[in-house]
């Protein structure tokens, strides 16, 4: 998610006489991230601490001379670089005082701009498309500067980015109501030229922001009837110098389409934050006017923040190190933001695993907070159980010491092991064996990993239920179970042990999902858990259920433009109006899913494991989920069903885990296209509801503040009653 | 139970005034308050920190330090006084002049034997504390500048004085100063300001702790002479330093309303030398922390704002208890406002006049919820300027509206008013009974014919009242004496009983036609904050600062058997938590059972038929009875009907017509009515 936060002003701003432009030239880093210089459009340069807002220097160029293209800073040789009057580059330090008495140096051609990336050096593009390390062209300032655009072709926007010490040159021209796109790249230098494809006649982009990643550089070209392209142009290219041959076409796709409002939009800016999210300047906000920032998600087409910005927008944007610079009004502002990757579980809801079951089946696994903070009590309990049990040992007893029991489950035959470990564990003093009972169950753990033949399911069944256990203290239980497909062991295990890591969560998971329904059936299962499930399927269906207003027919109408799925849809849908959802998976295999579902877990760790899956144990895993999700959302449904069943809450996380660690699988699955597109159609819907929630927001604050307004009054006789 | 027309009163714009010094009596566990208009106030913190008694403040009386010496208070202030109180007279003893100009600073040797005053010419004075009076001993050595703050060595051997721009220690004996502390000042352009050491504490090791007004709070070597360690707190002043008693804590309050801890903490574990730490930082004021006290268990402070704040600290208190909540103690724990039931008058007390106002009235009926029109606007009748420079302590208006008196420390007076359709006039009874000179509390049969007055020693005066005269009829005296002020009198409707508490917690109940005792309460552990007399079955209400009631039978001379019963089923854990004292008690005559009183943030009526709350049962069930119907709201209803509509309430009354009035204080009032606070920079401003 992204968020915009409380801005601060930098500077003021004196905007030229007509009000159409801010009278900013150029805002750019300069050593860190707190730090930038401002070339405004007059003749001056200022730095900026900006956490301080305020000015740390600033130089000016003399009366009659012009600043043409905004100063940079080169972070190599700390030194500042701006170009005066076309052709006069001027480099000075910190510490100068008066920019005349700096460095000058003449060149034969006009200049465009100097630019220079973070870690790169300075590069200088000339008006007619030539370009130059800034050293070179300063060892010989007289050098001649070749023309490489056409006659009337112009410079619109340009910009460098260094990717592994390459370092490249980007600019966009226009000839004739035609825009080129040029790469340029140096040492080796080569020129690649791109035709930028034509929008509606006489448009021309507005803004143009570009970014690299994975080896791609992709531009994002914002046209004013709010229409986003993007494309990609790869830098493994081949090097030959493009520039002499005919230019390539530059395929783009629609990013999205910002709202524009009445008109054109005339004055607008987008950046690139991050893969999904952009920032828009001067595009209208989606429920209120056009002086806004706004973040938004182009994955999702979703809007992340807004701000609305005082005063007029003259479609600047600059943005380094989480912070916009906006000039707008007559002021220059500083907005923190922050943007974070989006995944659909976190868009859509919780990610924190709450268990309220914990509370129901107390374990008695000793919990650090009860370790610290209970110590006392502690003491005096084992006190008083070491007595006891001095006492018992001066009776005649038959039952073996725990360290008896211990020595012989080594060797003894299965039915003695389960003989001995019930007598034991129905002593009264067994909390104080813990330790013993976790000894006890690796010391069997190991004996049937050695022994294929050696297994005491009934034993294990005992010793989880008795919730001594835990994960940590009898770590190869679980694994072992899964590995002789005792899987109502697993069931237990998953139920009781609070703590059991998420790679051995999912390797369950990947268990059941690939146990065939026939051999589930036959398995006895915790007796509770199968009711459940086979209350839940056998279930009558209403036919009319309005997911939280979403309803199959409007998904219809929503995807009416894909035709050719339309009538397989169609079918579909009928039969499940008829039948009601089918559960995809047998009782018995369910119950085991559910107690997957009610595991705890984090998502972090969960994910990467999720990834294991293949896509048709993913389908049928998702499938059931939406199985249960639309047998929850009936309100039929008793609320108040057993331990064993899942929240809604639970199942909602699921499904979106599962859609983030295998979307892009799942994209490719044929298989999988329906599922889609009935769940897109149910977050849309989501969306919508939730977006007319969002507009209605002001009415309901209102209401609630004529409620507090009555009473100002110094007096008033009112009529009270008690009851 | 039934609707209620109630007159909401905002216009009482009464402003408590800002704390100025503070003092903690560890041994009796009193907590005397200076405030500054000149008032004392004493809390007593072993009962509910209950404001037992008030001296009423003097203009021109600039309290600016309290000191304690053993049972005795003293105080020091600007007009270059030094003052002893008498707390059972409730007025000062005696004052006497140090001839040093302005005092700033009063401190008492451990042993209690000698008072060292810092004066304006730079004196150090010093004066021996005798049985009945003080006496001037001699001068320690006369510094350039004036002495803001003193320490006494515990020892008593030395003394640490705060001064401009430096800290002087002396040597009590010889009075010659030994070390010179200089202070530095502050960075940037406070460079140029002197720094003036606002507070110093002198620890048993030989370390001194200094506060001033650049903002540090510094540790010294007194020994040496040398700095040890400099904690810079705020930007703005450090303003007062308390030490905890094992000295192993010490708190600094700000300008900006903070309060920083410091402990004394061994940098490893189990190691001897100790370092001061900085460790916690309290914000519960909103401007200048004038006063602290670090008691065992809390942190109390008081300034600018008016508030007074009790911070428990939370390791030195069992969690989730009475002790610790955070107390913040706005209001005074007593009537400020008088209500003459019959005329619908309010009679208002400020500190030097009494504004008289005549409620407002509506011609309409109402659902419960309305507001309803006022037809004719309430009135001010009367705005009674106080002569002389002594404060108001008491007032009262009769309930016929016909007579107004009020009393100073030194005076008291008594005007007679007509009202005549719009037309009033005022006469002062110029003749008043030499008894009546000094009282600490007054108030009016219901009949208007007599005025009773606690004076001193415990006892009543009562005096009739008829056409401009007033005589003394009798002096009720109770037998066994307390010579603690009575500061509650309550007559019974019929004229028959009056009841008088005073601080001592003894509960007297007099037959006026006799005249004489009827009998004494059994007395109760805790004070008494209300008492009032059912005017049909006789019997006395009375509630406590630990938020007890009892009701007592006059007739049976025993408790009732409801007391009884609540004593048995025990109060509402709810009920108990509260932490404002009850402040007054009255009756609905036309329903007997109903008994009508309040604190500062609800109203409460007991309906003593119905049966009470228990603890498991939800106390606070006027919302839940509304949704009811009414046949279940007979079954879930309780006797403790509470109202939490109206907040900060500083009177509750019921008229002679029913109708409710409650007098409001909105702290945002007061609020708006304080200087600003410093300014502070917040980020992006």
């Amino acid at each position: 998610m992204a968020a915009l936060y409380e801005g601060y002003t930098l500077c003021g701003l004196i905007p030229d006489q007509s009000n159409s432009s801010s009278g900013i030239d150029g805002i750019e880093e300069e050593r860190d991230s707190d730090h930038v210089i401002v070339t405004d459009s007059n003749r001056s340069v200022t730095l900026y601490k900006v956490s301080d807002q305020k000015p740390l220097g600033s130089w000016t160029v003399k009366q009659g001379q012009t600043l043409t293209c905004s100063a940079v800073f080169n972070s190599i040789t700390n030194e500042y670089v701006v170009v005066s009057d076309h052709k006069v580059i001027r480099i000075w330090k910190e510490g100068d005082l008066v920019l005349d008495k700096t460095f000058k140096a003449t060149v034969k051609a006009d200049i465009w701009k100097v630019h220079c990336a973070a870690g790169g050096q300075p590069v200088v593009l000339f008006r007619r498309g030539a370009v130059r390390h800034l050293e070179d062209l300063l060892s010989a300032p007289q050098q001649p500067i070749e023309d490489v655009l056409a006659e009337d072709e112009a410079i619109r926007w340009s910009t460098s980015i260094v990717v592994e010490a390459q370092q490249f040159v980007l600019f966009t021209t226009e000839l004739g109501g035609e825009n080129f796109f040029y790469l340029q790249r140096l040492n080796p230098n080569s020129l690649h030229k791109y035709h930028l494809e034509r929008e509606e006649p006489g448009l021309l982009p507005l803004s143009v922001s570009a970014s690299y990643k994975d080896e791609h550089i992709s531009l994002l070209c914002l046209y004013p009837n709010g229409f986003l392209y993007r494309s990609l142009i790869s830098v493994r290219g081949p090097a030959l110098d493009g520039a002499a041959q005919a230019p390539l076409p530059l395929p783009r796709s629609r990013v999205m389409s910002l709202p524009v409002g009445e008109g054109l939009l005339k004055a607008a800016s987008v950046l690139f934050l991050d893969d999904s999210h952009i920032a828009a300047v001067g595009a209208h906000h989606p429920s209120a006017g056009a002086d806004f920032l706004c973040i938004w998600n182009i994955n999702f087409q979703t809007l992340q923040a807004g701000k609305e910005m005082g005063g007029k927008i003259y479609g600047q944007l600059w943005s380094y190190s989480n912070k916009f610079f906006i000039p707008h009004g007559k002021r220059l502002s500083v907005i923190p933001f922050s943007c974070h990757k989006s995944s659909l579980a976190s868009a859509l809801g919780k990610l924190r695993q709450t268990r309220p079951e914990e509370s129901k089946c107390p374990t008695f696994v000793p919990s650090w907070n009860n370790a610290l903070h209970e110590e006392k009590a502690q003491l005096s309990k084992t006190g008083e159980t070491r007595k006891t049990r001095s006492t018992r040992k001066t009776q005649p007893s038959v039952s073996l010491t725990a360290e008896q029991v211990l020595e012989l489950i080594k060797t003894a035959p299965v039915e003695e092991v389960q003989k001995e470990v019930e007598e034991l564990l129905s002593r009264q003093d067994v909390q104080d064996l813990q330790l013993q009972l976790g000894k006890l169950v690796s010391i069997l753990v190991c004996r049937s990993q050695a022994d294929p033949k050696f297994y005491t399911h009934g034993t294990f069944v005992q010793l989880v239920e008795s919730k001594f256990l835990c994960h940590s203290v009898c770590p190869d239980l679980l694994p072992l179970a899964l590995e002789r497909k005792d899987y109502f062991l697993c069931q237990i295990c998953l139920l009781f042990f609070p703590d059991i890591p998420e790679a051995l969560t999912c390797s369950c998971l990947k268990a059941f999902i690939c146990l065939p329904d026939v051999d589930a059936e036959k398995m006895s299962l915790e007796p509770d858990s199968v009711s459940f499930m086979d209350a839940l399927i056998t279930q009558e269906h209403s036919q009319d259920d309005l997911q939280n207003g979403f309803s199959p027919s409007s998904r219809l109408e929503d995807h009416s433009n894909t035709v050719d799925d339309q009538q397989m849809r169609e079918g579909r849908e009928k039969s499940a109006a008829i039948q009601g959802p089918v559960c995809p998976v047998g009782s018995h295999k369910a119950a085991l899913l559910n107690e997957i579902l009610q595991t705890a877990y984090s998502d972090t760790f969960l994910l990467p494991h999720l990834k294991d899956l293949c896509p048709q144990h993913v389908l049928l895993f998702l499938q059931y989920l939406h199985f249960l999700y639309l047998r929850y959302s009936q309100d039929t449904l008793p609320q108040a069903h057993s331990l064993r069943a899942p929240s809604l809450q639970q199942i909602m996380d699921w499904i979106c885990m599962m859609l983030d660690a295998h979307f892009t699988v799942l994209v490719m699955t044929p298989e999988a296209k329906g599922f889609l597109l009935n769940l897109h159609g149910f977050v849309r819907s989501q969306v919508k509801l939730f977006s007319e929630l969002g507009k209605i927001e002001g009415s309901l604050q209102e209401l609630q503040k004529m409620k507090q307004k009555q009473d100002v009054r110094q007096y008033s006789i009112e009529v009270i009653e008690i009851f | 139970m039934g609707e209620f027309m109630v007159h909401r009163v905002r216009f009482f714009d009464y402003m408590p005034s800002a704390i100025r010094a503070m003092a903690f009596n560890a041994g009796t566990q009193r907590l005397a308050v200076a405030r500054a208009d000149g008032a004392v106030e004493i809390f007593n913190f072993a009962d509910n920190y209950f404001q037992e008694k008030v001296i009423p403040g003097r203009s021109g009386r600039a309290v600016e330090a309290l000191c304690w010496v053993g049972g005795r208070l003293f105080s020091a202030g600007l007009n270059g006084e030094i003052t002893e109180y008498d707390l059972e007279k409730l007025r000062p003893r005696y004052s006497v002049e140090a001839y040093g100009g302005p005092i700033w600073t009063i401190s008492c040797n451990n042993q209690g034997t000698l008072l060292a005053v810092g004066c304006e010419d730079g004196t150090v004075k010093m004066f021996e504390i005798l049985e009945e009076r003080i006496q001037f001993q001699r001068n320690l050595d006369r510094q350039k500048g004036r002495i803001i703050s003193l320490s006494w060595h515990p020892s008593g051997a030395r003394i640490a004085a705060g001064m401009i721009d430096m800290i002087r220690i002396f040597d009590a004996k010889t009075g010659h100063a030994t070390h010179r502390l200089l202070v530095e000042r502050g960075l940037g352009t406070t460079r140029n300001t002197e720094v003036v050491v606002w507070s110093v504490a002198f620890l048993s090791d030989d370390t001194i702790i200094s506060g001033d007004s650049a903002g540090k709070v510094q540790i010294w070597d007194a020994a040496t002479g040398t700095l040890i360690r400099n904690h810079l707190i705020t930007k703005w002043d450090v303003l007062a330093l308390s030490v905890s008693q094992d000295q192993s804590s010490v708190i600094a309050g700000t300008s900006e309303g903070t309060v920083v801890q410091f402990q004394a903490l061994a940098s490893t574990m189990g190691q001897e030398n100790s370092q001061w730490v900085r460790t916690r930082t309290f914000k519960n004021h909103s401007h200048d922390v004038r006063a602290l006290v670090h008691t065992d268990t809390a942190v109390v402070s008081g300034g600018m704002d008016t508030q007074l704040v009790v911070r428990p600290l939370l390791d030195k208190v069992e969690k989730n208890t009475r002790e610790s909540a955070m107390r913040k103690i706005l209001f005074p724990h007593r009537n400020l406002v008088c209500c003459a039931k019959k005329a619908g008058l309010l009679l208002f007390q400020f500190p030097d006049h009494l504004e008289l106002w005549r409620l407002g009235e509506s011609n309409m009926q109402g659902q419960p919820g309305d507001i309803l029109p006022v037809m004719k606007k309430p009135e001010k009748l009367l705005q009674l300027q106080n002569k002389g420079d002594d404060h108001i302590c008491c007032s009262a208006v009769s309930p016929c509206g016909g007579w107004v008196a009020f009393s100073t420390v030194s005076s008291v007076r008594l005007y007679k008013l007509q009202l005549s359709n719009g037309n009033i006039s005022i006469n002062k009874v110029s003749k008043l009974p030499k008894e009546l000179h000094s009282v600490y509390q007054l108030c009016f049969s219901s009949d208007s014919s007599r005025l009773f007055a606690s004076s001193a020693q415990a006892s009543v005066v009562v005096a009739s009242l008829d056409q401009l005269q007033c005589r003394h009829l009798h002096t009720l005296k109770p037998k066994s004496g307390s010579s603690q002020p009575i500061h509650l009198l309550s007559p019974s409707e019929n004229g028959k009983w009056l009841a008088a508490a005073n601080t001592d917690g003894q509960i007297h109940v007099f037959n006026l036609h006799k005249l004489k005792l009827h009998c004494t309460l059994p007395v109760y552990s805790s004070c008494p904050t209300a008492i009032a007399i059912h005017p049909t079955t006789g019997h006395l209400l009375s509630a406590h600062a630990d938020q007890q009631i009892f009701e007592f039978s006059l007739k049976l001379k025993e408790y009732t058997a409801w007391s009884r019963s609540l004593q048995r089923e025990g109060l509402h854990p709810l009920w108990l938590q509260r932490d404002t004292p009850i402040t007054h008690i009255t009756f609905n005559a036309n329903k007997p059972a109903h008994v009508f009183l309040h604190d500062l943030f609800m109203f409460c009526i007991i309906d003593q038929s119905l049966p009470l709350p228990q603890a498991r049962k939800k106390l606070y069930n006027q919302m839940d009875l509304k949704t009811r119907s009414p046949q279940e709201r007979m079954q879930e209803s309780h006797a403790f009907k509470i109202c939490k509509m109206f907040q900060h309430l500083l009177s509750v009354d019921l008229l002679d017509n029913s109708s409710l009035v409650v007098v409001e204080r909105p702290l945002a009032d007061i609020v708006s009515q304080l200087p600003p606070p410093v300014r502070q920079k917040k980020f992006a401003t």
